[in-house]
């Protein structure tokens, strides 16, 4: 945990075609929504997500299970059909026809959460690695094997294990062969989906080093999901808290950790727990108060932050110094703005 | 025991001590030094005529099984990856083959094409179809949800090669089970096929045809209907015995 909370933003190296002013990703109105089942009405497991990651830098998303965090994550590489907008290096990918996607994708990769299932079990290392060289031809076909080595190299691992298969590694390992195989094609932009929870404690760190460290050598982009707000510190510069399918706060992760504004950050930030017993032990004795925010009122009249949105049409969402904001949804009755802060 | 059988596909003219159509004065003898096995109605050496007959029943089982198993796999395949209207249609349809009796279909198309090899083959592929496209649609549907498919696709591969490299082989197993296990409910149809006289057109030997021919004879010469059903249960064991076998170690092979 020695990485300093807030990280200065890196500068990305320049891309062809893609303007200063743009993000690498803009998000707009997302929506995704899974139809009913027998018994069932439809879910909108993502309603109206509005994102931005500038180049270089990394989105940390968090949220508890089922707030539709990885739905989002998924939606946006456009692994899920999905409403709304979203325009990788200012292209739209929502409507784009299959091959075109698949060009794409070549700025777009994925490390998904359970190393021991997200690798081919029956394909070696190299043969992981290879595959997308050979379908987006990032490097000539001469050129792969050196690739290959030198994309283990990146991601520390030994040149000899390219002959092994997956079972043959421990669960670090197999994260590392994951996200060579994302960045091996230079991706812009990468989608973390939990990828150090299936961990230990201690393999989690060298891989949030790693994913760190390969940020500051290539300028990727990161959306990094997770659920362990101290992971998420270590990591990313801003940072969106999820609650319900919609995103109720996102700021600078300092400024959000020390002055959340949103009840449900709140919350999420007093269930984290703290390395000092006497504190932690007073913490547990006056445990915050647990409203299911999805049953707190809608907004009539005047929201928490004294705005009519349903007279003045505004959006919901309310802007504070540093671009940090927040959504008067999902506020129990009662709670004001000030009472938030602590 | 496979190897046994596969000798005869191979070698079977070379083994056999006679031509398979050579007559010999004594008809219906028992097992003699000459005759091993004994001759039939007609004087023809037995065990040659199994050794021969063996080849063509076993050769006929094996490509028509094989035939089943490209077409079952790749519709299979087609149906659980792709899914929706698509799968709907492939598995209506084999549904509709499925709903016969395996032998009753297995008469019914033979009887409408008529009796030759290369209808039998075709005839057992169709009936062996649906019952493989099944097997192989399973867990494809399952698989295709898996992480490392999600990963593939996130890749940007094509569907085709996140069908065949990333999907097919993790239904390997499955599909070699079922093929062993089809060989042997299909050599026991072509034989009753045969039995019926639905068989490949006499003189050829066929195990089904010889045991057909040998019943009328039973008190006076058993040898002509053991032979042809021992060879029968022999062929139907071995590939039940393999069927096992290669269940047993992939099930061991296929833990992650």
């Amino acid at each position: 945990m020695s990485v300093p909370i807030s990280q200065q933003h890196r500068v990305p190296p320049v891309e062809a075609g893609q303007s200063d002013s743009e993000p690498v990703l803009m998000v707009r109105d997302l929506g995704v929504t899974f139809p009913a089942r027998r018994g069932h009405s439809a879910v909108a497991a993502v309603d109206v997500v509005d994102l931005d990651i500038p180049a270089g830098t990394t989105l940390g998303l968090v949220g508890e299970s089922g707030s539709g965090k990885t739905t989002t994550g998924r939606a946006i590489l456009q692994l899920l059909p999905s409403s709304g907008s979203v325009r990788l290096l200012g292209r739209e990918l929502g409507g784009m026809r299959p091959g075109e996607l698949r060009g794409m994708r070549r700025h777009m990769q994925f490390v998904l959460q359970n190393p021991y299932s997200s690798l081919h079990p029956r394909m070696t290392v190299e043969g992981i690695l290879a595959e997308p060289l050979r379908v987006h031809r990032t490097v000539p076909a001469s050129g792969i094997d050196a690739r290959v080595d030198e994309l283990l190299d990146l991601v520390g691992l030994d040149a000899e294990v390219r002959r092994r298969y997956p079972h043959e590694f421990s669960g670090g390992q197999r994260q590392r062969i994951v996200i060579a195989r994302a960045l091996a094609v230079d991706p812009d932009f990468v989608v973390c989906d939990e990828p150090v929870s299936a961990l230990d404690v201690r393999i989690q760190a060298q891989i949030v080093e790693l994913l760190t460290s390969l940020q500051q050598r290539l300028g990727v982009s990161y959306l990094f999901i997770a659920h362990d707000l101290a992971v998420v510190q270590q990591i990313a510069d801003r940072v969106a808290v999820m609650y319900a399918g919609r995103i109720v706060e996102l700021g600078d992760v300092a400024d959000v950790y020390a002055r959340p504004r949103h009840p449900y950050t709140r919350i999420l930030l007093d269930a984290v727990p703290v390395p000092d017993p006497d504190v932690q032990r007073a913490r547990l004795a006056a445990p915050p108060v647990q409203a299911d925010l999805r049953s707190a009122p809608e907004p009539e009249g005047e929201c928490v932050f004294g705005r009519n949105h349903r007279e003045d049409g505004s959006p919901e969402w309310h802007l504070f110094d540093g671009g940090h904001g927040a959504s008067c949804r999902y506020w129990p009755a009662g709670v004001r703005p000030d009472d938030t802060r602590a | 025991m496979a190897f046994v059988l596969l000798a005869i596909v191979v070698a079977g003219p070379w083994l056999a001590p006679y031509p398979a159509e050579l007559t010999s004065p004594q008809s219906l003898a028992g097992p003699s030094a000459e005759h091993l096995l004994g001759t039939d109605s007609i004087g023809r050496d037995v065990l040659s005529r199994m050794i021969i007959g063996g080849r063509a029943t076993l050769s006929i089982t094996v490509i028509a099984v094989v035939l089943a198993l490209l077409i079952g796999a790749i519709l299979g395949l087609l149906a659980g990856y792709l899914g929706g209207a698509v799968d709907q249609a492939i598995m209506r349809v084999l549904d509709v083959l499925f709903a016969f009796p395996a032998f009753l279909l297995a008469v019914a198309v033979v009887a409408a094409l008529g009796p030759t090899i290369p209808n039998l083959i075709l005839t057992i592929a169709i009936v062996y179809t649906p019952s493989m496209a099944r097997v192989v649609r399973g867990p494809v549907l399952s698989v295709k949800r898996w992480d490392h498919v999600e990963a593939a696709r996130s890749v940007g591969l094509s569907e085709f090669r996140i069908a065949t490299r990333h999907i097919l082989p993790m239904v390997v197993s499955p599909i070699l089970v079922e093929t062993s296990l089809m060989l042997s409910r299909a050599i026991f149809t072509i034989t009753a096929l045969s039995f019926l006289g639905l068989g490949p057109p006499p003189p050829d030997p066929n195990w089904g045809g010889e045991l057909s021919s040998g019943r009328q004879f039973m008190e006076l010469a058993p040898m002509n209907v053991i032979a042809p059903a021992a060879a029968i249960v022999f062929a139907t064991l071995t590939f039940i015995v393999l069927a096992n076998g290669l269940r047993d170690r992939f099930d061991v092979a296929g833990q992650r």
